[in-house]
């Protein structure tokens, strides 16, 4: 018996030498190839190689909390608790709205499963409310058991170009037809001389763009292809016209597929020559180098940040049901692929008490929730984006009668 | 050869059960066949299941009508006439992957079987083997992590030259051809070897341990080296028991999901030639696309793949037993 007991602790020892072995050798290997680590605050993106940005435009917060005075009354005879279920995208920030709403004294649960998710929920009637980044079709409207659906954009992101160059920081330069074409696969190389051309005094190497996309469908996939799609016409002929080349899912002609934005970012921190689509905040986090994008308006290269995502905001124009998108806005300083989500609301509630409780917590987000959003990178909605907004909470009814006065 | 039991079974015991009934005796029959009988419904049950839900996909495109093709686009099935839902990359991903990990593992799976059988000295057999089932005991998604940020970058320099070398040569430069961004078919294939490592190197264990003694030690009294021994005595009974092995390996493989999604790069739309391309598996394109499956037909495709997937499974797993029970009467 001693003998075996012997032999256990030495095993015992010999896996945790292993493992720490085996821990410490990835570690190190990890560090060393990410080609630098943090480098200081993550609002400060790294530069170098010749890549930059002017930050003029980003170094002001105006406008990044523009508190909105609460245009509806709180509805009298809510419930305490609401479910909602969607986007990914908008999860951090709905987890700030909740936790601060918490206070008024009614909780709000938020799933983040996904868009495709969160239409499929509300459509079968399972959770109070819906979130998508895209607007849902004609379609997968007609499907909703509960008959209309309200579209209430909540809050205003950008999705930016990330890539991973050994010696070049943040601030390349691109365009909306050049990035349409390395999608498309027709550029396949940094020093192509459509490239070079947008960055003159940045050596850009020889090397293969490993293009990364998102694996999984996605709103950051859906904002980003309707950006490529309004500016790219090598990327819709490439993607067969403009019904399949925007959505939360495309064909991806070439590329390596990361499953969510850190699987994307993950990508294109770990590949050297990577260039791939991320949201600001998660480019931010990860400390990844990304660029700037000519302006919708062609007049300069603007860089992503809170308060060129909210000149883009204030510049939206949407049509009646509010189903529109953020791109490509015009102004000088406005980032052309901010993309904003919806909570989807059916029109027709039949319990008063929820009605009341979605329009008093939507109409909390819309205004004093708006504050809370630079929290966690993204932008509040322009005023008048957010006018129309408030005006869709107007339009909830319970049978026939509106609820908010 | 008669044992206490036998002799305990014999007419008397038999009849005074008979005639007594003991309760216990009674439900530990019907416990068991119950978990047996459900077991079986349980597969049953998937399989009917994973038919029903893949049906309106099935009876859209054709039963075999996602073997056809190589090319998987769901944003296309709202416009196009054929079927954009195309799963033989996703099959060629899935048998080249796990064919890549089998190549690398059971060579080393048999290694470390004979060393952990017959050649480390005696008390160090037991840490052995011990250190190798270990690596079952580490999730898939911590391998995932290790294959991104530890195997990746050490991969790099080396297939980098493979791929300037190999790679140039006409005809098979093909498959060894460049560019190489990390995550491809062979750096999952690789993962997938360390994964099934512990399983196929534990049957190879019991299956060299069965190797009869006397013959081994009349090889050696006739003076073999402990090499010739094994080659002699050990090897050439066991070469059913290691391809079942293997087969049990490819099996598990096959099935991998999460370390082999992060590892594989997910390109879904043709069969890249080349080991060092990007490709996707059965079991990646589901993890990957079922949360937002929304275009038309979608979920039910996911579902095909799904069932191919099963089927893919059982017949490796069958082949797998049939062989391995077939190489010794004490291992299944």
């Amino acid at each position: 018996m001693p003998r075996i007991g012997r032999t256990s602790s030495i095993t015992t020892v010999l896996a945790a030498l292993v493992i720490v072995g085996t821990l410490s050798a990835c570690g190190s290997t990890g560090g060393g190839d990410s080609g630098g680590g943090p480098t200081g605050s993550a609002a400060a993106p790294k530069s170098g190689g010749g890549a930059s940005f002017d930050t003029a435009a980003c170094n002001t917060t105006s406008g990044v909390t523009p508190g909105f005075s609460n245009g509806v009354a709180t509805v009298a005879g809510a419930t305490k608790s609401l479910s909602g279920a969607g986007s990914t995208f908008a999860a951090p920030a709905y987890s700030v709205w909740t936790k601060a709403y918490a206070s008024t004294g009614s909780q709000v649960a938020y799933q983040s499963i996904g868009s495709g998710g969160g239409v499929a929920q509300i459509q079968a009637k399972t959770v109070d409310f819906g979130d998508s980044d895209t607007p849902m079709s004609d379609a997968e409207l007609k499907a909703a058991k509960g008959g209309p659906i309200l579209h209430v954009p909540l809050l205003v992101g950008s999705v930016v170009p990330a890539y991973h160059l050994s010696g070049i920081g943040s601030g390349l330069k691109f365009t909306g037809d050049v990035l349409g074409k390395i999608y498309a696969g027709a550029i396949t190389k940094w020093n192509d001389p459509e490239l070079t051309k947008l960055n003159p005094g940045v050596k850009l190497p020889d090397e293969p763009i490993a293009v990364a996309h998102r694996s999984d469908g996605s709103g950051t996939t859906g904002i980003w292809t309707t950006y490529l799609t309004k500016e790219s016409p090598t990327w819709v002929s490439k993607l067969g016209g403009k019904a399949t080349s925007e959505g939360k899912e495309v064909a991806w002609p070439v590329g390596i597929g990361g499953k969510g934005n850190e699987g994307v970012s993950g990508v294109v921190n770990q590949t050297e020559g990577a260039l791939g689509y991320l949201e600001l905040q998660y480019a931010l986090a990860q400390n990844t180098t990304f660029g700037q994008v000519q302006n919708a308006d062609k007049s300069a290269y603007v860089q992503p940040c809170l308060s060129t995502d909210t000149a883009a905001a204030n510049q939206a124009h949407f049509p009646a049901d509010l189903r529109g998108d953020l791109t490509d806005e015009p102004g000088k300083d406005s980032y052309p692929i901010t993309g904003t989500t919806y909570a989807l609301v059916y029109q027709n509630q039949t319990d008063k008490g929820k009605a009341a409780a979605l329009v008093n917590f939507f109409s909390w987000v819309l205004t004093k929730g708006q504050d809370l959003n630079h929290q966690v990178n993204y932008s509040p909605l322009g005023a008048p984006l957010q006018k129309l907004a408030m005006a869709q909470l107007s339009k909830i009814t319970v049978n026939g009668t509106p609820v908010a006065g | 050869m008669v044992t206490t039991l036998d002799r305990l079974d014999g007419p008397d015991r038999l009849r005074r059960r008979r005639s007594r009934p003991r309760l216990a005796d009674t439900s530990f029959r019907y416990l068991t066949g119950a978990a047996a009988w459900l077991m079986i419904a349980l597969l049953a049950g998937t399989t009917a299941f994973l038919v029903d839900k893949a049906w309106p996909s099935l009876r859209q495109y054709g039963i075999f009508g996602s073997l056809s093709s190589s090319r998987w686009a769901p944003s296309e099935a709202a416009t196009s006439k054929g079927n954009p839902y195309g799963i033989l990359q996703f099959v060629y991903g899935t048998v080249l992957t796990s064919f890549i990990g089998m190549l690398i593992a059971v060579p080393a799976a048999v290694a470390i079987a004979l060393v952990v059988t017959d050649v480390a000295p005696r008390r160090m057999r037991r840490p052995l083997s011990w250190l190798i089932d270990l690596l079952a005991a580490i999730p898939s998604v911590v391998y995932g992590f290790w294959g991104i940020f530890a195997l990746i970058p050490a991969l790099k320099p080396v297939v980098t030259d493979v791929n300037d070398t190999l790679g140039k040569v006409p005809v098979i430069g093909k498959v060894f051809a460049g560019p190489f961004f990390g995550l491809s078919y062979f750096t999952a294939g690789l993962i997938l070897a360390i994964m099934v490592l512990p399983i196929i190197t534990a049957i190879c264990r019991e299956v060299f341990a069965t190797a009869p003694v006397s013959e081994k030690e009349a090889a050696l009294a006739l003076g073999a080296t402990k090499w010739e021994m094994l080659r002699l005595a050990v090897l050439p009974r066991s070469r059913s028991g290691i391809v079942g092995a293997a087969i049990l390996g490819f099996g598990r493989a096959i099935g991998e999901t999460i370390a082999v999604t992060m590892v594989i790069g997910n390109s879904v739309l043709t069969i890249s030639t080349s080991i060092f391309g990007q490709g996707a598996t059965m079991p990646s394109v589901i993890a990957n696309e079922f949360n937002e499956a929304t275009e038309p037909f979608h979920l039910d495709s996911l579902f095909v793949v799904g069932l191919w997937l099963l089927v893919l499974a059982l017949i490796v797993n069958v082949i797998g037993k049939i062989i391995v029970s077939r190489s010794g009467e004490h291992i299944a």
